[in-house]
């Protein structure tokens, strides 16, 4: 039987428990009148299918993950050759061709006998394997669910059992993502030391030119991998927006939570909000068609010379895109400082902007930097329109009218076209990755911080 | 209290609306010069409400409207060239919680004088600050933690604070909006002797929930039920000898 069937036969096995333990304590009851059931009957009902479902499907996930090296090992084993002699890698190719040649896949060159003889020999313990799967999934199904119905006594605190396992599925859940995020960065970790291998860490740190040569392996020149001009570009271009998206964003906060009236204030802040939910690709063509061209003649009329694609235009479009980042948070973090702060500074005579500018911004400041932080781990880490609008020229450079390179649009590069994933053209993309998420990282965490450290001035 | 002290506010026919909920009924009364007079009645009579027209505090909330004339030393704080921010400095008010800036305790007194541009040099701010909270009483507590934030303070430190705050601009008037109400007893009785003090120099309007301290602090007492003024006189003849039946029942806490 194929695991797909499986699980869905334990799907209808957590159905059947289900009403066979609603059953069994209504049965109960009336064999025990005089003593109360602990539970509810779909307590029992899905204490019992639970019986049912989890120990099998524990063995399924078992045995999904041991099966495939047992079943591969013992058909090494029979093999003619002698696998002792052979290398790893050896070994690795020659089950993968067998492997294929089991699955009825093509392989290169013509297939030996015994190579056929071991394909046979796989398929049938594979066959076997599933066979012994099913059979034990269906003894242990079974006797969970025996041993569950039998335990049902009016005693028997069924609910907790329950709660006990919806508890385990929430851990489990969280353990998912929380160990999704640590596979992630330890696979950055272990490309990073094999880039390290390579280069060593303090030329790529404070190396100054980036110009990484496509090349295999030991051909020719390494190239040079200096981090600092991606990092000035990407830093260039997040200055740059959060220099347009700090004031726009902040006014537009100040407005909309201390001015506008209600109506308009529901109306305009989901408007806002749409702002950040436009595809950033988007935004890079919107760069690169209007504000290039836009900002090229600006500066043309006013003589500065000004490229089409520069730090600046991706800078401000960028800006325009993290400006709802800002100014949400900041209306909620101000809309929370009480309004008694307020009253006490209008019934001193201060005017509303006096109010606002030195009561109610001071008060909500550390919100507000919260929110600024966040928005510029977002600036930092925001790949498509810098791919689009920044010229991708990654040379150091102060002036914010040149074209730019930053680091995520070198990952792009590094990533994509006919590149060996063991050199160190790739690796560094590695590298770079990792470096640019301990940036956002220390930036997030920062925010909360501040964030935390602020709420608790209220409460 | 003698009634022959001039009149400090004289209100007519005040009556204020929430939208389409009208809250106070047409209310007239005069606050004398240099009394402290109390406001008293159940829950949402709008006592509150009419304390918050006497400095148009009332202009805060959205869809809140106000018709008839109140005068201050005989000007209508309502007439276009009146300039509400000097009204309210001139009208100082202390709000039920006590809030102090999140600032240093120098720094929430100086807030007002530096508003209104009170002291020249950082050498007068001082002198504000320090009479300021002399005033209050608290500043043998707070001398040396000045640079402090205000909201470390006790509560009724912290009303204290705001007390002095008030002061620090120089008003004239101060309304004080259940000021005790969020404080121990031991708070409460320092703030009613600071505020038997504090009438030398100010007139004092006070809205309490608490009968006794009305009966304690203030020299005239107001009755206020579902928005209508229903009693003012001295505060000794409201509590031993009302003339209506309905201040009767709610100081003998018949309901309320």
């Amino acid at each position: 039987m194929s695991n797909l069937s499986l699980i869905v036969v334990l799907l209808i096995l957590l159905a059947l428990g289900y009403q066979l333990g609603m059953t069994r304590s209504r049965k109960v009851a009336t064999v025990n009148p005089d003593l109360r059931m602990h539970s509810r009957p779909h307590h029992y009902g899905m204490m019992v299918g639970l019986w049912a479902v989890l120990p099998a499907f524990f063995i399924l996930l078992l045995w999904l993950w041991l099966a495939p090296a047992v079943i591969n090992s013992m058909m090494l084993a029979q093999l003619p050759v002698d696998v002792a002699t052979l290398t790893a890698d050896e070994v690795r190719v020659m089950s993968q061709r067998i492997g294929n040649l089991a699955g009825n896949f093509g392989v290169v060159a013509d297939a030996e006998a015994w190579e056929l003889a071991a394909a046979e020999h796989l398929r049938q313990l594979k066959t076997n394997s599933a066979l012994v799967l099913t059979a034990l999934m269906a003894v242990i199904a079974a006797a969970g669910m025996l041993y569950s119905l039998l335990r049902i006594t009016p005693r028997l605190k069924a609910r907790h059992q329950v709660e006990r396992v919806v508890k385990a599925l929430l851990v489990l859940c969280s353990t998912v993502a929380i160990l999704t995020t640590i596979g992630i960065v330890l696979s950055m970790v272990g490309e990073t030391m094999k880039f390290f291998s390579y280069i060593p860490p303090t030329e790529f740190f404070f190396g100054t030119t980036w110009n990484p040569r496509f090349s295999t392996v030991g051909v020719g020149e390494q190239g040079s991998f200096g981090l600092v001009p991606l990092l000035a570009g990407t830093a260039m271009i997040a200055g740059i927006a959060m220099l347009v998206a700090i004031p726009l964003g902040l006014m537009v906060a100040i407005y909309l939570a201390e001015y506008a009236p209600m109506k308009l204030r529901n109306t305009a802040k989901p408007v806002i909000e749409v702002l950040a939910g436009i595809p950033t690709i988007v935004y890079g063509f919107f760069a690169l068609v209007t504000v290039g061209p836009f900002l090229r003649d600006l500066g043309a009329a006013i003589g500065l010379d000004i490229n089409a694609t520069s730090a600046l235009t991706a800078g401000v479009v960028m800006g325009i895109m993290i400006i709802p980042f800002i100014s949400s948070l900041s209306d909620d973090i101000i809309t929370q400082v009480p309004k008694s702060m307020r009253d006490g500074s209008l019934g001193l005579g201060a005017t509303k902007s006096e109010t606002i500018l030195k009561v109610v911004l001071p008060a909500a400041l550390p919100g507000i930097v919260g929110a600024v932080l966040l928005a510029a781990s977002r600036a930092i880490g925001e790949t498509m329109i810098v791919v689009l609008a920044a010229g991708n020229s990654p040379a150091l450079t102060a002036n914010p009218f040149e074209a730019v390179s930053t680091v995520t649009v070198t990952i792009v590069n590094q990533l994509t076209g006919d590149n060996d994933f063991s050199s160190p053209q790739s690796l560094v993309a590695f590298a770079l990755g990792l470096t640019l998420f301990v940036i956002t990282l220390l930036l997030n965490v920062m925010a909360l911080v501040i964030v935390r450290k602020y709420r608790e001035q209220y409460e | 209290m003698s009634n022959s002290a001039p009149v400090k506010i004289s209100a007519t026919d005040v009556k204020v609306f929430y939208g389409d909920n009208q809250a106070l009924h047409g209310i007239s009364m005069d606050v004398y010069q240099n009394e402290v007079i109390s406001f008293i009645g159940p829950s949402g009579c709008g006592k509150s409400t009419f304390l918050r027209c006497m400095n148009r505090m009332n202009d805060t909330i959205e869809h809140c409207r106000v018709t008839g004339s109140i005068l201050l030393d005989g000007r209508d704080i309502h007439e276009p060239a009146l300039d509400v921010v000097q009204l309210r400095a001139q009208v100082g008010m202390v709000f039920q919680k006590p809030n102090p800036f999140p600032k240093s305790i120098y720094e929430n007194i100086a807030y007002g004088p530096k508003l209104h541009g009170l002291a020249e040099r950082k050498a007068d701010l001082d002198d504000i600050v320090e009479s300021s909270l002399r005033r209050a009483g608290l500043w043998n507590e707070v001398k040396d933690r000045l640079d402090q934030p205000g909201t470390g303070l006790s509560g009724g430190q912290q009303q204290r604070l705001c007390i002095a705050r008030s002061i620090a601009v120089s008003p004239e008037v101060i309304l004080m909006d259940e000021p005790c109400s969020a404080l121990d007893p031991i708070a409460t009785s320092i703030i009613e002797e600071l505020i038997d003090e504090l009438k030398q120099n100010f007139t004092i309007v006070i809205v309490t929930h608490n009968m006794q301290q009305a009966a304690r602090v203030s020299d005239r007492t107001a009755f206020f039920h579902l928005g209508n003024l229903i009693e003012i006189g001295n505060t000794n003849d409201v509590f031993t000898n009302p003339q209506q039946k309905r201040t009767e029942d709610y100081i003998t806490g018949r309901y309320g």
